[in-house]
């Protein structure tokens, strides 16, 4: 029986971005707020310390900074046909854990929505009309470009994102994206150095026609002062970046920018190593009244408060929400209900090339660190005819080369023996690859749910995937990769190697920790879950904060609007919701 | 070329990696039912890599006496190739374990074992690294991102230490 | 005569003003008077525990001679200073006397104290006053004998205390004579930066040039060249006391502590009459010869340099501001005593945090993964590259200091 501890005025539910911004935002109002997180107090200097920190076996093989899937995983299948099965070990994507969340382990490449996506299903429909392939359940987010503009300012003032603007308040910038929407100021730092891949992909690509641009990175290119008075380091390029924790503060994380200044509010608790059970409701289903945890003791406690905030990773948002019964769950055949619907994922593309007379030293590099062009991404270029919306974000991002798994070999190459070690030796350092980061467009099939079979160690269903590559993605993904291709081949590589996705989801090779959907941000509480502040649909004191809140993934990076959308909430409950506690939106 | 697996010190990475959380999957998600799943699912055995390797040496090792009257340590280099194929193939069953799967688990162990940091008992004196030019566990380069298409020649640091280190004379 | 003694008298009492801040009769200023001034004096880092009410003591201090403890003086009657009269008080500061003519020990730092005027112990007394009292025992003398047995002051005062109030020098300007009177008072900077005699007293002749304190230098905060604030601007010190971090450094260890419960509150005014104090009588100091860049331990401190320290620290030593301490021209770095230089290495170190310079950034530990040898090649290249001089570190220093961190 959960013990009752007294009310407090605000409950957030994980410390990753998106709990850490709410949480340091709302302590500014003078509330009591306590911050949950189910792993531990992360911290650069006892945790990433600069001698131990460069070790693939334990952060990218044994993935140490990834909750452990013992704790908590996802089952997964491609369709309600089949039976879903536990993911065992992380493959696809990699969740984080303890303060900071995956923002400690990520690759840091910090993207904004472009105008359109946030009406992209009327945008899509006005453009190409009845060539919209049915199967894609395309929504509007019920907010616009003009509301988030702001916020993502913030998050870049915040992180120090550093990169070239490629359109300041209308005026197009040289040398930036050119297809990114206005700005109203240039990033805090400039862009990062480059090494040979990413400098030879943007010759290439500009031979072509193609605008390169750097890929906007939250690995910062100088020392930074950010907006909360928090030092970070410069990135050295190490290398051992994504899946790695951050040795000199250089990467952007809730811990590296806004948990020093949070932690010092003495109105603010964090509650490390507590797991949260689930939201408890009033009996009328319209007001969540707290929630309840497991400490590290195993105890259960009850924490009422006055405001909820979920920001507990994509997955565990939608399963804390189907826990606490929030909001009717989706069924995809009966095509009733909110929560669930909608999920989406990132459709992962790339053409590896090899070469024999080059050296791309590949070992240096961090996950943002590269060169980019945005002529295939999203709606930029005109689908008329082609059979599917759609595009991706082509970019040559050296993350480094630690060789457990950095040993590219041409296909074929014997797994063992001498010719494998030949091929390996040859291979190393003379091997790039042209990433394409693709849209991923929600389906009526693709969806979350509880499982009905396996649980979590408290004995809790686990969240169910239902997900597969719609067609309309397969067919994108194979014209994108084309066009990849055609950059690929002018840099007259000894060979060439394509790989698109055009096949199942395969739950084991990673290809992007970029989930989005199952909560989705709407105009209309009959197909959204939250409105455009983030505030549940009837449980007006209930905000659920993260990527749940895509209605569909376009071809970028999703960090930069789950962070803009977790200071668009916090900005929406200070200076309205606290004013005069309701529904913001009403119809 | 450079030296073998096992001089390499990987019998002692995979020893130590088994003796500890990696050996029994006490990070992972170790629940049934257990099923088989689809080629989508990934790896769904309900056999932790103490269990593999266990099943897996012993199935070999019954294997061979059946085929050759011999261990499979006791076959001639070719033969032992030969074995090793059949089983990455799926050619060759063994008695209690799936092959295919005994053999990726050896070979994956193998590769960890032959690339990781030196510490960890393979990868002796960063042989692997010194072999395809990884300069190891360094963490700043910013006085080299700029030598494009230069090889660096840089002496290869584990998280043990460096030659360079060592004072001379 | 008369208007010179009036202009005299006139002068003397704008310094008063100027130096002494407001006087007023009203007892709200002279409380509000009073908890400034027990902020500079720092009163909270030896009688407040972390996590305990306010001045109600209990601070273990560890003196090479054993273990002391900071009384309570929440105005408590029966564990506190409820029952002391002002003159009690003003006994305490200025003599160095407990109530009923007890001595105290040194630890309670009233050979600086002694310089605190009468007014301004007035009002820290009046300020203490309106404390929570709390009823907290205890025991201050927790020294080994024979330390404990406090006649035995009787001589150590007679060696160390001289007693007095703060005169100033007429020579000197207003800022000055407040500089002087808040270091060699209340901020008793002394207590931590003056070499100390066997005893454990103050060498007066060596004031502010260094002191060691259980293997934390406490540096040479004189203005010279090399190794003392030579190389620091006014602005780099009162940024350093106001912030904790300036261009070459962010406070960490005990200075830390000073800067978060005391001169990140001082005023401005005040940190710039410290500074200039402190720069005072600055004389450049000729370059000491640095270790030779080909000598054995250069060579190998400059790999383990290139390894371990270069990706915060920079290749050439200059870090980053509020972030990595500037190695380059640092006068920590060029101390004549490693050992709070050895101390980082080995163990790390946490910066401290002001709501200025929020970061808190930590050094971390490198005694699991450096030898002695590595330890004392990285801070002989260290200390003898990029302008800087001093002299070479050896095993066996790092040996000690390893050792003594590892019997805490």
């Amino acid at each position: 029986m959960a013990k009752k501890l007294p009310s407090t005025d605000v409950v957030v539910v994980g410390l990753g971005w998106a709990g850490s911004i709410i949480a340091n935002e709302l302590a500014d109002e003078n509330l009591k707020i306590i911050g949950f997180e189910r792993g531990p107090w992360r911290d650069t200097a006892a945790d990433f310390n600069i001698a131990s920190a460069a070790d693939e076996l334990r952060y990218s093989r044994r993935q140490e900074l990834m909750l452990r899937t013992r704790q908590n995983t996802t089952t997964i299948r491609n369709s309600v046909t089949e039976t879903a099965l536990p993911m065992r070990a992380w493959g696809s994507f990699h969740p984080g854990n303890g303060t900071g969340g995956a923002g400690n382990h990520w690759a840091g490449i910090t993207f904004r929505f472009q105008p359109h996506e946030f009406h992209l299903a009327t945008h899509l429909k006005e453009r190409y009309g009845k060539e919209l392939s049915p199967e894609l359940t395309l929504q509007d987010w019920g907010t616009d470009w003009e509301e988030m503009e702001p916020f993502y300012t913030k998050f870049d003032r915040l992180a120090g994102v550093s990169g070239k603007a490629g359109n300041i308040k209308g005026v197009i910038q040289e040398g930036g994206n050119t297809f990114e929407g206005a700005r109203s100021e240039e990033y805090p730092n400039p862009p990062t150095k480059q090494t040979y891949a990413p400098t030879l992909f943007a010759e290439a690509a500009k031979n072509l026609g193609y605008k390169p641009f750097p890929v906007p990175s939250a690995l910062v290119s100088q020392p930074y002062v950010n907006s909360l008075g928090v030092a970070m380091g410069p990135c050295t390029y190490c290398g051992f970046c994504t899946n790695y924790g951050c040795a000199n503060y250089s990467k952007a994380s809730a811990i590296t920018t806004v948990l020093p200044v949070l932690i010092r509010k003495p109105n603010f608790t964090a509650m490390t190593n507590c797991e949260v059970l689930r939201v408890t409701m009033d009996g009328s289903g319209k007001r969540a009244t707290g929630i309840v945890y497991m400490d590290a003791n195993g105890e259960e406690w009850e924490q009422p408060a006055e405001l909820v905030v979920i920001s507990a990773f994509i997955f565990e948002n939608v399963r804390l929400m189907l826990l606490s019964g929030v909001g009717q769950p989706y069924d995809p055949v009966t095509n009733t209900g909110t929560t669930g619907r909608n999920y989406a994922y990132q459709t992962a593309n790339s053409v590896r090339m090899f070469f024999d007379d080059k050296n791309f030293n590949p070992f240096i590099g961090g996950g943002a660190i590269g060169m980019g062009i945005d002529e295939f991404n999203n709606d930029n270029f005109d689908h008329s005819g082609l059979g599917f919306v759609g595009g991706g974000s082509t970019r040559v991002t050296p993350i480094g080369a630690a060789p457990i798994d950095s040993r590219p070999l041409p296909p074929g190459t014997p797994a063992w023996g001498s010719e494998w070690k030949k091929a390996t030796v040859k291979n190393y350092a003379s091997t790039m690859s042209i990433g394409c980061e693709a849209s991923s467009y929600a389906t009526r099939t693709n969806y979350l749910s509880l499982d009905p079979t396996y649980k979590d160690p408290l004995g809790r269903p686990l969240l169910r995937i239902t997900f597969d590559f719609p067609e309309n993605d397969r067919k994108m993904a194979a014209y994108v990769t084309g066009k990849v291709g055609e950059i690929a081949k002018s840099m007259n590589p000894r060979q060439m190697v394509p790989s698109a996705q055009t096949g199942h989801w395969n739950s084991s090779p990673y290809q992007s920790s970029h989930i989005v959907g199952g909560f989705i941000m709407g105009a209309d509480p009959k197909n959204s879950s939250v409105n455009k502040y983030l505030q549940v649909w009837g449980v007006p004191n209930l905000f659920v904060v993260g990527s749940s809140a895509f209605p569909q993934n376009p071809g970028y990076n999703p960090t930069g609007t789950v962070a803009a959308l977790a200071f668009k909430a916090a900005d929406a409950i200070r200076t309205r919701y606290l004013k005069r506690p309701g529904e913001m939106i009403t119809l | 070329m450079s030296v073998s697996g096992k001089d390499a010190g990987c019998a002692v990475f995979i020893d130590r990696q088994l003796a500890g959380e990696y050996g029994t999957f006490s990070r992972l998600y170790m629940q049934g039912p257990f099923e088989k799943g689809t080629p989508m699912q990934g790896d769904q055995s309900q056999f932790v890599p103490r269990d593999r390797y266990r099943l897996g040496l012993a199935g070999l090792e019954a294997y061979c006496q059946k085929q050759f009257q011999k261990g499979f340590a006791a076959l001639a280099p070719e033969e032992q190739d030969k074995v090793l194929v059949g089983l990455e193939k799926g050619e060759i069953a063994l008695d209690g374990i799936d092959a295919k799967l005994f053999f990726q688990q050896i070979l994956g162990n193998t590769m960890e074992g032959f690339f990781a940091d030196p510490v960890y008992g393979g990868n002796r004196d960063m042989v692997s690294w010194k072999m395809i030019g990884f300069p190891g566990a360094r963490y700043d380069y910013r006085e080299y991102i700029g030598l494009h298409n230069q090889k660096l020649d840089l002496v290869p640091l584990s998280i043990i230490g460096s030659s360079a280190w060592t004072k001379k004379g | 005569m008369k208007t010179l003694l009036t202009v005299c008298a006139g002068v003397i009492g704008l310094s008063f003003s100027i130096a002494h801040a407001a006087t007023g009769a009203d007892s709200y200023n002279i409380v509000e008077k009073g908890r400034y001034l027990a902020t500079v004096g720092d009163c909270t880092a030896c009688h407040t525990m972390p996590g305990k009410p306010l001045f109600s003591g209990g601070v273990i201090l560890d003196t090479p001679f054993g273990k002391l403890a900071g009384a309570n003086i929440t105005p408590d009657p029966v564990n506190g200073i409820g029952r002391w009269s002002f003159e009690d008080f003003q006994n305490a500061m200025s003599k160095g006397h407990g109530l009923d003519g007890k001595r105290l020990y040194g630890a309670m730092p009233f050979t600086a104290y002694t310089k605190v005027l009468r007014e301004d112990n007035l009002a820290i007394f009046a300020y203490l006053k309106t404390v929570d009292p709390v009823d907290n025992k205890v025991e201050t003398n927790q020294l080994p004998f024979p330390f404990n047995v406090r006649t035995s002051l009787i001589g150590w005062n007679l060696i160390n205390f001289k007693e007095g109030e703060f005169k100033a020098n007429p020579q000197k300007s207003e800022q000055w004579n407040r500089g002087a009177y808040l270091v060699e008072g209340l901020g008793h900077c002394g207590t931590c930066h003056t070499p100390k005699n066997l005893i454990g007293g103050d060498k007066n002749d060596q004031f502010l040039t260094g002191a060691n304190l259980q293997n934390w230098v406490a540096p040479n905060i004189t203005s010279t060249g090399h190794d003392g604030l030579g190389a620091w601007s006014e602005d780099d010190i009162v940024k350093y006391l106001k912030t904790g971090a300036n261009r070459f450094d962010i406070a960490s260890g005990p200075m830390a502590e000073e800067v978060e419960h005391s001169s990140q509150h001082w005023t401005d005014q005040d940190l710039m009459a410290v500074a200039v104090y402190l720069k005072d009588g600055a004389k450049p100091v000729e370059a000491a010869k640095p270790v030779a860049a080909t000598d054995a331990s250069m060579v190998a401190g400059k790999a383990i340099y290139a390894d371990r320290c270069s990706a915060c620290h920079t290749p050439n030593g200059e870090g980053a501001p509020n972030l990595f301490p500037k190695l380059a021209m640092a006068p920590l770095i060029n101390s004549n005593d490693p050992s709070s230089l050895i101390r980082v290495v080995l163990a790390g170190s946490r910066a401290g945090a002001t709501d200025a310079a929020p970061t808190a950034p930590a050094m971390p530990a490198f005694g699991w993964n450096l030898s002695d040898d590595n330890v004392a090649d990285v801070l002989t290249y260290v200390r003898n590259t990029w302008g800087n001089a001093a002299p070479a570190v050896s095993s066996a220093s790092v040996k000690d200091v390893r050792e003594a961190l590892r019997a805490k």
